[in-house]
């Protein structure tokens, strides 16, 4: 046991790394000469140099790529060039707006897609069962914008039920922000639904059609009960590996949902980064997407195999 | 010598000969005929074919993406107005006789617009895709048979490379270098690839220790052409399941880039710019200019899901 989470978190550790080789080159070495960048073309030589020096862009690559990850484990993620400021000043407040509207987008979700999965297929066949997934399955395609312009047009401003910014007035209250809050959620729920219900419907599926189910049936136990204690059980489990991946796609997904929404949570700051090539901020952000999605994932395996007794026994021989 | 041409002809066949979900009527056509070898590829393509001109999914999305495929090549001959200078005075206009889908902010035609924005999306998205197949499956065959070294290498980055969702790494890699139909091509094109090439692998692993591939390596060919000659015909159907999806996924990608300001940008015509233009008019209740634009990248993305989804059905399974 203890030498499987060990490799697991071994691996995770490699893939982060590869994750910082990834964006250290996208952002550090694409960008090229970024003294001239920020100052222009007519600016003198001496002077961009004198930028690069202070930036630390003329260092070799293997320094520079070792100073930005010694820092980024430190806390210390670079001065933003556009606020002439931390970082990490921004991000983490930044990082807590996004994963409050995440986790409401997530209370939403998880309960609405399992039920959904699970009731599809108990009417596997059934128009039913075909109108769950063909609905999940196409808004699962769609861009968020395309659904969260739909759902602005609809709810916002024709029957005026929502806000049409999720910013509440500074302040609020809990409720009124949750009010503000609720339609960019939905659209994260539309596109993250098809997904966890597919999964969940499968995984009942699959209980449904087993050995231990049809016992269970013959020996006479009531359907509720079946379902209840002898199906659930067993289909809800690799639905939790699902969710955890989603929930990185969720944080992904919020550059689009926070710009149309006009929220000032990661997605939009590392939008407005972008914007104003503040490389140190756009790097930092997506760094920290990348780890949100890897500790996701390694959370839902490990809790796969506590929570899966094949797995826990097996490993403890 | 019969039973190696029935699988050559069958992709869809599993090695055993046994006939997985093909309808009836061809699976007892097939084993029929495999004692007289009457089965050629060609019967099996026609009746693949046939199959998928009868289900109506596979019709609703060829008709949808047919309809855009026109537009995008012939559009600019049949618009009622000029989709790029519209007529300053008639802004804003709500959609009439007239203007059917309405006017912009700058008195552009939305219809005009929306009809020709097809084009230049559709022309990034397919190239990407078939820059990303074409990599993606060498690299896939070459991974799956080799195996070794690269292939652990290989999966590690197309683990890292998935620990970010692809519009975030697009946006990653546009912002320092700008962006151009051609950068768009090249990045969402050997991202794609990456994921193609996990797939690819993942169906060759199940080739490489068919008899037909013994019996070419004691024939002395060599590893070139066993992986393309041999290999490859075997797993075509995977492959062009694989492309019609990436295909749906490129426009999701392509779209929410130029939502965002990094991709399509204008003046040229294209439905996430307009979108992103018009979104900021949408309070003030102007909602044709962003929804009409919405609803093509919709029905688009929803057309080559439904395709991709047939395709499938017949194909594997």
């Amino acid at each position: 046991m203890t030498g499987y989470l060990l490799k697991r978190l071994g691996l995770t550790v490699l893939t982060l790394i590869l994750l910082s080789l990834i964006i250290f080159l996208a952002g550090q070495v694409l960008p090229g000469n970024p003294g001239r960048e920020i100052l222009g073309p007519f600016a003198q030589n001496s002077a961009v140099q004198a930028l690069n020096h202070s930036l630390g862009v003329d260092r070799p690559l293997v320094v520079q790529y070792w100073s930005w990850v010694s820092g980024a484990v430190h806390g210390n993620l670079g001065t933003s060039s556009q606020f002439r400021a931390p970082v990490s000043s921004f991000l983490f407040p930044a990082l807590g707006r996004s994963l409050k509207l995440a986790l409401l987008a997530f209370l939403l979700v998880v309960p609405l897609s399992i039920v959904g999965g699970v009731v599809a297929a108990l009417n596997r066949g059934r128009p039913v069962d075909r109108a769950i997934s063909v609905t999940g399955l196409s808004l699962a395609t769609l861009p968020e914008f395309v659904t969260g312009v739909v759902l602005i047009v609809v709810f916002a401003i024709e029957l005026k039920w929502l806000p049409v910014t999720a910013s509440a007035p500074p302040g609020s209250s809990v409720p009124t922000q949750i009010r503000y809050l609720l339609l960019p959620a939905i659209v994260l729920v539309l596109v993250l639904f098809g997904y966890i219900m597919r999964m969940a419907r499968a995984g009942t599926i699959e209980a449904l059609d087993s050995d231990y189910v049809r016992t269970a049936t013959l020996k006479g136990l009531p359907r509720s009960v079946v379902i209840r204690r002898h199906v659930l059980r067993n289909a809800l489990l690799p639905t939790i590996t699902v969710i955890a991946t989603q929930t990185g796609y969720l944080i992904g997904g919020l550059v689009v949902v926070e710009t149309l929404f006009n929220y000032p949570g990661l997605g939009r700051l590392i939008l407005t980064a972008a914007n104003n090539k503040d490389f140190a901020m756009l790097e930092a952000g997506v760094l920290t997407i990348g780890v949100v999605y890897l500790v996701a994932t390694l959370v839902a395996d490990i809790l796969y195999t506590q929570l899966n007794p094949r797995i826990r026994l097996q490993a403890a021989d | 010598m019969a039973d190696e041409e029935l699988r050559d002809a069958l992709p869809g066949l599993s090695p055993g000969g046994a006939v997985v979900g093909l309808p009836p009527a061809t699976a007892d056509g097939a084993v029929g005929a495999a004692g007289a070898v009457d089965v050629s590829a060609r019967r099996i393509h026609r009746e693949q074919l046939r199959l998928l001109l009868r289900s109506a999914p596979f019709i609703v999305g060829m008709v949808l993406f047919l309809w855009w495929l026109v537009c995008a090549i012939f559009g600019q001959f049949f618009v009622p107005y000029n989709p790029v200078n519209g007529n300053l005075i008639q802004f804003n206009l709500a959609p009439s006789g007239a203007h059917w889908f309405g006017t912009d902010s700058l008195g552009r035609d939305v219809l005009s617009r929306v009809i020709v924005g097809s084009r230049e999306i559709l022309i990034v998205a397919v190239l990407a895709t078939v820059l990303a197949t074409a990599a993606g499956t060498a690299l896939g065959l070459v991974m799956g048979y080799f195996r070794g070294l690269i292939d652990n290498v290989v999966g590690r980055i197309v683990d890292a490379v998935l620990s970010l969702p692809v519009v975030i790494l697009a946006f990653l890699f546009v912002v320092p270098v700008g962006p151009s139909a051609r950068t768009l091509i090249l990045i969402i094109g050997l991202v794609f690839a990456l994921l193609i090439a996990r797939t690819v692998r993942t169906a060759v692993l199940q080739e490489r220790d068919q008899d037909y591939i013994a019996a070419a390596r004691l024939r002395d060919e060599s590893g070139a052409h066993i992986m393309f000659v041999e290999i490859l015909p075997n797993v075509a159907g995977p492959i062009l399941v694989e492309f019609t999806v990436r295909l749906g996924y490129a426009i999701f990608a392509i779209a929410t880039l130029s939502f965002l300001g990094f991709g399509i940008t204008p003046p040229t015509p294209d439905w996430g710019a307009d979108i992103a233009n018009s979104a900021q008019y949408l309070a003030a209740g102007y909602w044709w200019e962003t929804l009409f634009p919405a609803l093509a990248i919709a029905s688009l993305v929803v057309a080559i899901n439904l395709i991709g989804d047939s395709i499938e059905a017949v194909l594997i399974r």
